[in-house]
């Protein structure tokens, strides 16, 4: 297969595997096989571009011309790979899951379910190989649209008021700002193709730059940068098998995914470093970081802490980015995967303790470890990584921010990981605590064991691969390393 | 065969002469038939006369081989040529449409003279197209005008008559104050052909005469356009018309308007006159950022669906003046590629409402309570209409906004830019209401009793909604066409 067979194959592959599991409408057990071949081949083809890219071939795919000089088209460069293969990854894993929860919750519209997420993962696709701003940007649009049957599922006032928020901010981010900006690079650059070293370089002023750059940190409105957050909170009313790989993984990377790729390959970190006018980027990151984690600590909806700690986690990537060193811009693609493996078994866990114990609040937690060691065994580690302390995913994408700070000489960097480390242990371990070390509460509630199998094997292939990603880093650290052309 | 050179003329004739036809047969299935067959053969000459044009240039006709300027003369460029193709390509789907939906919502003895005329306001809107004459203009106004009116009232709801009503008086107005700037043109140059009165305004170009003549036929065409404020019929007449005139008066009537508007603006009067000596840019400007902005709140606040999708057009046309408000190249691009695009959306998006009123009998978003349960297809195809309406990208509506933003920063009207996008915002709104209703409303008793709508209704809406699409993707054609009819109309009088 060559590799631009490849990428034609990662975005059509999902398309394909959307029609089947409609067609398979009637029989769950057709569906659900449709599902899980659908994510082992793509997750097949990814990998054969591995070698390709690794190589330092960037292979590419024109489909067709959209608008004069603007083609749909697609290119593989490093960290787009990255992001492919762990959204294709995680969604094997995330199946698995949703087969277990869906069931076991028994929940309606399956098949739409699996439909709208086959299509998710085929706009992600489409992100992550975009070869310009202008495909990119139509992508980006469809996994809005078609997430968001994901999370009005229910169908209740409140998905309906969830999946209201979800789409304005979204939409209204993406099309004021983010559009506004790409037409703006277009009339500046006369280009918006992702080019290594960026395309702006010499054409827009200090003030513009620092606009232009606001336009596109805001209107990546997946991205999650406070003021423009309140959508991932709003987003929990889904089912959790949505929150775990769309809104740990899928769209919010996709969103942090877009911020680092406008950084280097439309500003390029070297032709902005320096300038007095994107100072402000690390300074509104680290806030978000900072007031993110002030919020999950004070939340008692385990989801809706979940949520704000990813609000909290996608603002590293962008802190990460906008540090504008070589290192900490590693550290920001090491980031995307790392968080993505530690945030899903969170999910995964948040899930399974709804599904076999039927209870949503931290408060409730009280001893659950002893009747669910696997599930709080994987959160532990999941909360482990999310802390960033070894030997998880999440200490290897930290200690790059952090030498990159240092490098930089940033010091609200610093103190900002910091405390955001110390933040993070208060609002994740007390969970793990209270499971295993407190007395059960509820002695005269139902009895219940651990939740469906496919859910469990599911939590522990993510938590075990966050454990390995500390010691086999080897493949994400290359990948990274080439992004910033080391 | 027929001698392709009279095309031009025959593009007029054949559906003039088929609406008497229709009359003396008077058979609706017979009818139908001839209606179709024409609007087909539009769509044909009308492709076979773009291509010409690409290939050689602007065709000139001499009806009855009177040389212009005496005779009438049919004129056709890049930028009437392209109109034409989308008025054949609408009336074309919209032909085979009618027959479903007319027999539900026209009275049954009234069917063979919605065939007539319709085939009259395609020969009306066709010769407003084609010809080079002022006059000529004025009565295939008239024509198109009059049988609107009539297919208006043919619905069976009474409310049409009045609305119906309301756009007659104010159609006649607009057409008084249009055949007085014709006439004074007339007046200062003595003659009507509109290349020729460009060439002998000369010295009398900014005289006040001529100014005058600019600002009457400027409000006399924005009244037939329903160029906010002057949009009042326009919400009546849509939403109480049958569905197939609906869709074939949004997708074209209005369209045709603002072609007219462009012709005396840049091939008679020249940008000097209407830019420079008088504000028409500023004008055209203010009015319609106002119309994006306004007309979109007000089709938020509509009960009614295909009144939604009325004050709907009211502020698309307001993003297509804005791109001709800005005289560029860019912006006229912009503004001629939207015409064709929201032509082809909403005529898909009345074409869907109407199969609504097939099976449930109204467009009131109260009354559809949980209809995509029922009417999937139906719904699903509203909402990529919608979709094109907002301007998501891989929708027409995209490629129209993005030329509207770009002719704005290339002016450096940053503040308008940014308008133009967030304005999309109000659209996300109003496209909304209709989901939430359709998607997750408990179905009625009522709605969950329905039947998805016909293929015979489905399907050209399809092929519309599909084109809207297309040319979202792969929009070469459609802006090849435009920007060649830009480059037509800023070379100035021709």
């Amino acid at each position: 297969m060559t590799a631009e067979l490849a990428i034609l194959g990662a975005l059509a592959l999902p398309l394909l595997g959307a029609a089947m599991i409609a067609l398979a409408n009637r029989s769950p057990n057709a569906r659900e096989a449709a599902t899980l071949a659908t994510g082992v081949a793509l997750l097949a083809t990814v990998v054969s571009l591995v070698a390709p890219v690794r190589s330092g071939e960037r292979p590419s795919v024109t489909l067709v011309e959209m608008l004069p000089g603007m083609p749909i088209a697609f290119t593989v460069e490093p960290l787009g790979l990255l992001f492919a293969l762990v959204a294709s990854g995680l969604w094997i894993v995330n199946s698995l899951y949703s087969i277990g929860y869906m069931r076991g919750n028994a929940e309606k519209h399956q098949t739409r379910f699996y439909v709208c997420f086959a299509g998710a993962i085929a706009a992600t696709m489409g992100v992550a190989f975009a070869a310009n701003g202008l495909t990119l940007f139509l992508f980006y649009e469809m996994l809005t649209l078609v997430t968001y049957p994901l999370v009005t599922h229910h169908g209740t006032e409140d998905a309906k008021r969830g999946g209201r928020v979800y789409l304005g901010v979204l939409l209204s981010t993406s099309i004021m700002f983010f559009l506004f900006a790409l037409a703006i690079t277009w009339h500046a650059a006369g280009t918006l193709d992702f080019v290594p070293g960026g395309i702006l370089s010499g054409r827009l002023g200090n003030a513009a730059i620092g606009g232009l750059l606001a336009l596109y940190m805001f209107g990546i409105g997946k991205a999650a940068l406070m003021p423009f957050h309140r959508w991932l909170p709003a987003a929990m009313v889904a089912p959790t098998p949505v929150s775990a790989l769309l809104h740990a993984v899928a769209v919010v990377k996709a969103g942090v995914f877009t911020v680092v790729k406008v950084i280097v390959y439309v500003f390029g970190i070297d032709s902005i470093r320096g300038l007095s006018s994107v100072d402000w980027l690390p300074t509104v990151a680290a806030f978000t970081i900072v007031a993110a984690s002030i919020v999950a600590l004070r939340s008692d909806n385990l989801k809706r802490r979940l949520a704000y700690s990813t609000v909290s986690q996608l603002s590293y990537v962008i802190l990460a980015a906008a540090l504008l060193t070589p290192l900490s811009v590693m550290g920001a693609a090491m980031h995307i995967a790392a968080h993505a493996f530690g945030k899903i078994t969170l999910f995964f866990a948040a899930g399974a303790i709804y599904t076999a114990a039927h209870k949503t609040e931290v408060s409730q937690l009280d001893g659950i470890g002893r009747r669910m060691p696997w599930t709080m065994g994987a959160f532990a580690v999941g909360a482990v990584s999310m802390i960033g302390l070894p030997p998880t995913a999440g200490f290897a994408s930290k200690w790059f921010i952090l030498s990159g700070a240092y490098e930089a000489g940033h010091w609200v960097a610093i103190a900002t990981i910091a405390a955001s480390t110390l933040l993070s242990a208060g609002y994740l371990l007390p969970i793990v605590f209270r499971a295993f070390f407190r007395p059960s509460a509820d002695g005269h509630g139902h009895a219940h064991g651990e939740a469906p199998l496919p859910m469990v094997v599911a939590m522990v292939a993510t938590a075990t691969a966050t454990v390995l990603m500390f010691f086999f880093a080897d493949l994400p650290l290359s990948l990274a390393r080439q992004l910033v052309g080391g | 065969m027929i001698d392709s050179a009279h095309l031009p003329v025959l593009q007029v004739v054949v559906p003039l002469v088929c609406a008497p036809l229709i009359v003396l047969v008077r058979g609706s299935r017979a009818g139908w038939a001839i209606a179709v067959a024409a609007s087909v053969f539009f769509l044909g000459a009308s492709i076979a006369i773009l291509m010409e044009v690409q290939r050689a240039g602007v065709i000139s006709y001499a009806i009855g081989s009177w040389p212009a300027p005496w005779g009438i003369e049919y004129r056709i460029d890049a930028a009437n040529a392209f109109m034409l193709v989308l008025l054949g390509f609408v009336a074309a789907v919209v032909a085979p449409y009618a027959w479903a939906s007319v027999r539900v919502e026209v009275p049954r003895e009234n069917h063979y003279l919605f065939y007539a005329l319709y085939c009259l306001a395609l020969a009306g809107l066709g010769g407003i197209t084609v010809t080079g004459d002022a006059f000529n203009l004025f009565v295939f106004l008239e024509i198109s005008s009059l049988a609107s009116y009539v297919l208006i009232a043919l619905d069976r709801d009474r409310r049409a008559l009045l609305a119906a009503y309301q756009y007659l008086i104010l159609g006649t107005i607009g057409a008084t104050f249009i055949v007085i700037g014709v006439g004074l043109l007339y007046l200062m140059t003595g003659t009507l052909n509109l290349a020729d009165i460009a060439t002998r305004l000369g010295d009398v170009r900014q005289s006040r005469p001529v100014l005058a003549a600019l600002a009457f036929l400027t409000v006399g065409i924005s009244l037939k356009a329903a160029l906010f404020p002057l949009h009042m019929w326009l919400p009546g007449a849509y939403a109480h018309a049958p569905s197939a005139v609906s869709a074939l008066l949004a997708a074209t009537a209005t369209k045709v308007s603002v072609y007219v508007l462009l012709r005396f603006y840049f091939s008679v009067f020249g940008t000097t006159t209407v830019f420079t000596a008088m504000p028409m840019g500023d004008v055209l400007l203010a009015l319609s950022i106002v119309a994006m902005i306004v007309a979109s709140i007000a089709a938020f606040f509509q009960s009614d669906l295909k009144r939604l999708l009325a004050y709907s057009s009211v502020a698309q046309i307001g993003y297509i003046t804005l791109g001709v408000s800005f005289a560029s190249a860019t912006g006229l691009t912009g503004g001629i590629v939207h015409l064709f695009n929201h032509g082809v959306t909403k005529g898909a998006l009345f074409m869907l409402a109407g199969t609504i009123v097939f099976r449930l009998g109204s467009t009131r978003l109260d009354r559809m309570a949980g209809l995509a349960r029922s009417m999937p297809i139906t719904c699903a195809g509203i909402v990529v209409g919608g979709l094109g309406l907002i301007g998501v990208p891989g929708t027409a509506g995209f490629v129209s906004k993005w030329y509207l933003v770009l002719a704005a920063i290339e002016a450096g009207a940053w503040g308008i830019a940014f308008v133009v996008v967030a304005s999309s915002m109000i659209a996300v709104a109003y496209v909304w209401r209709f989901v939430e209703v359709a998607y997750f409303r408990a179905p009625s008793d009522e709605t969950s009793r329905l039947k998805e709508g016909p293929a015979a209704l489905l399907v050209p809406a399809g092929i519309l909604l599909a084109a809207s699409v297309y040319f979202g993707l792969v929009p070469s054609l459609t802006l090849g066409a435009a920007s060649g009819a830009a480059e037509a109309l800023l070379a100035g009088p021709r």
